[in-house]
């Protein structure tokens, strides 16, 4: 309490030197809580679209199924198990099945992925229901990225050509029957989507797919012969690693800040210690412990967090939340980047996150308070008293 | 340990490490103190009178000998068992005051009675009472760099006072204050030393002080020279 007492009063009337540190650290404060509230804001809508758009609540992989090599879809396709197919099942699976393809818009030829699904489904947020109008061509719908990389527009009309299961080409006039604008790139770039019953006659792979979506509603998935069950977060361990790995580089801006601020303090501590021996032989002759003056010392060392989170709480707050509604415009689009990413992102703080840095904060600049202090248990009282410690 | 007497210092060498040898401050020193004592001890500069203060106020320990102070070994003290006893029985006035500045008048006096835990109207009763002492009622919100050198050394003496200390250590109280202000404390030291029975210890050599002492102990390198109790 007396600890307490004195320290603001000391640190209030050492002005100038005490707002430094105190500033510096209020804004690696800030700092902090900006970008991992940045950084896990676009964790959950990564993860909240991939959900909505991708993953569903799980998908059944065929076994041999590898979304990073095109060349394993020739030979990742079989009969949907009975499980996943009928009017009953409809709400929960959704199969899909994937082949490559080339198209030809303005005649010029691009290697695509094609994928089949239900026009009926509502797991996932695809825009399927355009592809049951009425159309003289296959119907397809596409993403925004795959719009403009390729120039088409709705309606347009293009050629498809694949092969079939047994390798034979063949080719057809698909028509964009709807393009939709989604922060998931793997469900847009390079890729269209058509009816999966289409699919399998065109392919000749009738009633087959290559992974089968889950409802989130289902918990506790069954174990299915040739096919490999992959929950939600291994399908979304690519964004988290992402994240991840960002939150590592970005956290060397605040660890520049946060020995800045250390520093000051430190420093602040070996010169108060200093100049103030007299104040220490004091103590000591007005009968505190060495401890109970290292504590004070520390204590006001320590006081500059408090301050910094003080001050931080006052332009952070409002700065905090305005953030959080109006968002970071993103400079780079998802299909730019490669990774599920809204246009803008809604930086996220949690207690948490709020309660850990403010620990951190807190605890390093005790422990920078702490250390010069140590020194004053060394210090001989009757040299204190007179100030001749040199 | 006869009760009244409330040090007793018995063959106390005090050394100091120079060089390779030893400066040696303090030889043989044999002295006792009874309660209640205005008494001081005086001496050129360099005779070991601060010395003498500290390891009574056991604030540094003897080299050999023995010294008795309210009823502790000074040898046998740990630094923490000495701290407790400056807390709760001494009261120590220096010559440059050393009041905290950022603290006013009013709390560097309760600072003593905050080591106590004493509670709050104890505390504010007390410092009162010991503002009352030193005629400093007005000046209770004021902080020291808003006062003169004679009332930073009142406000001084009542932070050493308030606690009703069994002795009071005072080295060279007066040597940064002018003559009116030099006998203003001094007076109210010795009424405080009638009032309250506090044992008063100085160390000094200014005739001022030397003047209203009761007892002179005269430290000549090291040695006492003289010891002269004259009655009032
Ligand atoms: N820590 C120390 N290390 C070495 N020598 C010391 C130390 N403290 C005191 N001395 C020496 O001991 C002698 C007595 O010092 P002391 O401070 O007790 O004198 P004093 O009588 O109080 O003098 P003054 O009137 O100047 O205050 C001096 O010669 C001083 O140099
Ligand atoms: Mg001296």
């Amino acid at each position: 309490m007396i600890a307490i007492k004195l320290a603001i009063r000391n640190l209030l009337g050492a002005g100038l030197r005490t707002w430094l540190s105190v500033i510096v650290l209020s804004i690696t404060f800030i700092l902090i809580l900006l970008i991992h509230g940045f950084l896990e804001g676009w964790n959950r809508q990564a993860m909240h679209d991939m959900k909505e758009w991708e993953i569903g609540g799980g998908q059944y992989w065929h076994t041999e199924y590898d979304p990073h090599d095109p060349f394993t879809l020739e030979d990742s396709h079989r009969d949907i198990p009975s499980l996943f197919m009928g009017q009953a099942n409809k709400g929960n699976y959704c199969p899909v099945l994937i082949s490559q393809a080339t198209i030809y818009p303005q005649g010029r030829m691009r290697s695509i992925i094609m994928k089949g699904i239900d026009p009926d489904q509502e797991l996932l947020e695809l825009p399927t229901s355009l592809l049951k109008g009425d159309f003289e061509e296959i119907p397809v719908i596409i993403g925004t990225a795959m719009a403009r990389a390729t120039k088409l527009a709705k309606g347009d009309i293009t050629t498809l050509r694949w092969r079939d299961v047994n390798g034979t080409f063949d080719a057809a006039e698909i028509v964009v029957a709807g393009i939709f604008k989604t922060n998931v790139p793997t469900v847009d770039a390079s890729q269209i989507w058509m009816s999966i019953v289409t699919m399998q006659e065109l392919v000749s792979m009738n009633n087959e797919g290559t992974l089968i979506v889950i409802s989130p509603e289902i918990t506790n998935p069954h174990p299915v012969p040739g096919w490999e069950f992959k929950d939600t977060d291994s399908l979304l361990s690519a964004i988290i690693s992402t994240i991840k790995t960002k939150t590592i580089g970005s956290s060397f801006i605040y660890i520049v800040f946060l020995a800045l601020g250390l520093l000051a303090v430190f420093d602040t501590q070996v010169l108060s210690i200093f100049r103030r021996q007299k104040e220490i032989g004091t103590y000591v002759a007005l009968g505190m412990t060495r401890k109970q003056v290292v504590g004070i010392f520390t204590v006001e060392g320590a006081m500059h967090s408090i301050l910094a989170v003080l001050l931080g709480a006052l332009w952070g707050i409002p700065l905090l939340a305005w953030l959080s509604k109006t968002g970071f415009g993103m400079p780079l689009s998802a299909d730019e980047f490669g990774l599920a990413m809204a246009e803008r992102i809604y930086p996220a703080y949690g207690i948490g996150l709020i309660m850990i840095t403010l620990l951190l904060i807190v605890i390093t600049t005790t422990i920078v308070s702490y250390l010069p202090s140590r020194r004053i248990s060394k210090m001989n009282p009757t040299e204190a008293i007179r100030g001749k410690i040199q | 340990m006869d009760n009244s007497k409330i040090i007793n210092i018995s063959g106390l060498v005090k050394q100091f490490p120079m060089g390779n040898n030893n400066f040696t401050a303090l030889h043989n020193i044999n002295l006792a103190f009874i309660k209640g004592e205005f008494c001081g001890v005086v001496g050129p500069s360099g005779s070991g009178k601060t010395t003498l203060l500290n390891i009574i106020g056991l604030l540094d320990n003897p080299t050999s000998g023995n010294a008795d102070v309210l009823g502790h070994n000074a040898n046998d003290l740990s630094v923490k068992e000495a701290a407790m006893i400056r807390r709760k029985h001494m009261g120590f006035i220096f010559q440059t005051f050393n009041l905290l500045p950022v603290y006013t008048v009013f709390e560097n006096i309760e600072f003593p009675l905050l080591l106590l835990k004493m509670s709050k109207n104890e505390r504010d009763k007390a410092v009162m009472d010991a503002l009352e002492w030193v005629g400093l009622t007005d000046k209770v919100k004021s902080k020291p760099a808003q006062l003169s050198g004679g009332e930073c050394q009142r406000v001084a003496i009542a932070r050493a006072m308030v606690k009703r200390p069994d002795l009071v250590l005072a080295d060279e109280p007066t040597a940064n204050l002018d003559a009116e202000h030099s006998h203003n404390i001094l007076q109210t030291m010795e009424k405080l030393n009638r009032e309250l029975q506090t044992t008063f210890l100085f160390a000094t050599h200014d005739e001022k002080v030397i003047q209203y002492l009761r007892r002179k102990i005269t430290l000549d390198d090291g040695t006492v020279a003289g010891d002269i109790t004259t009655s009032k």
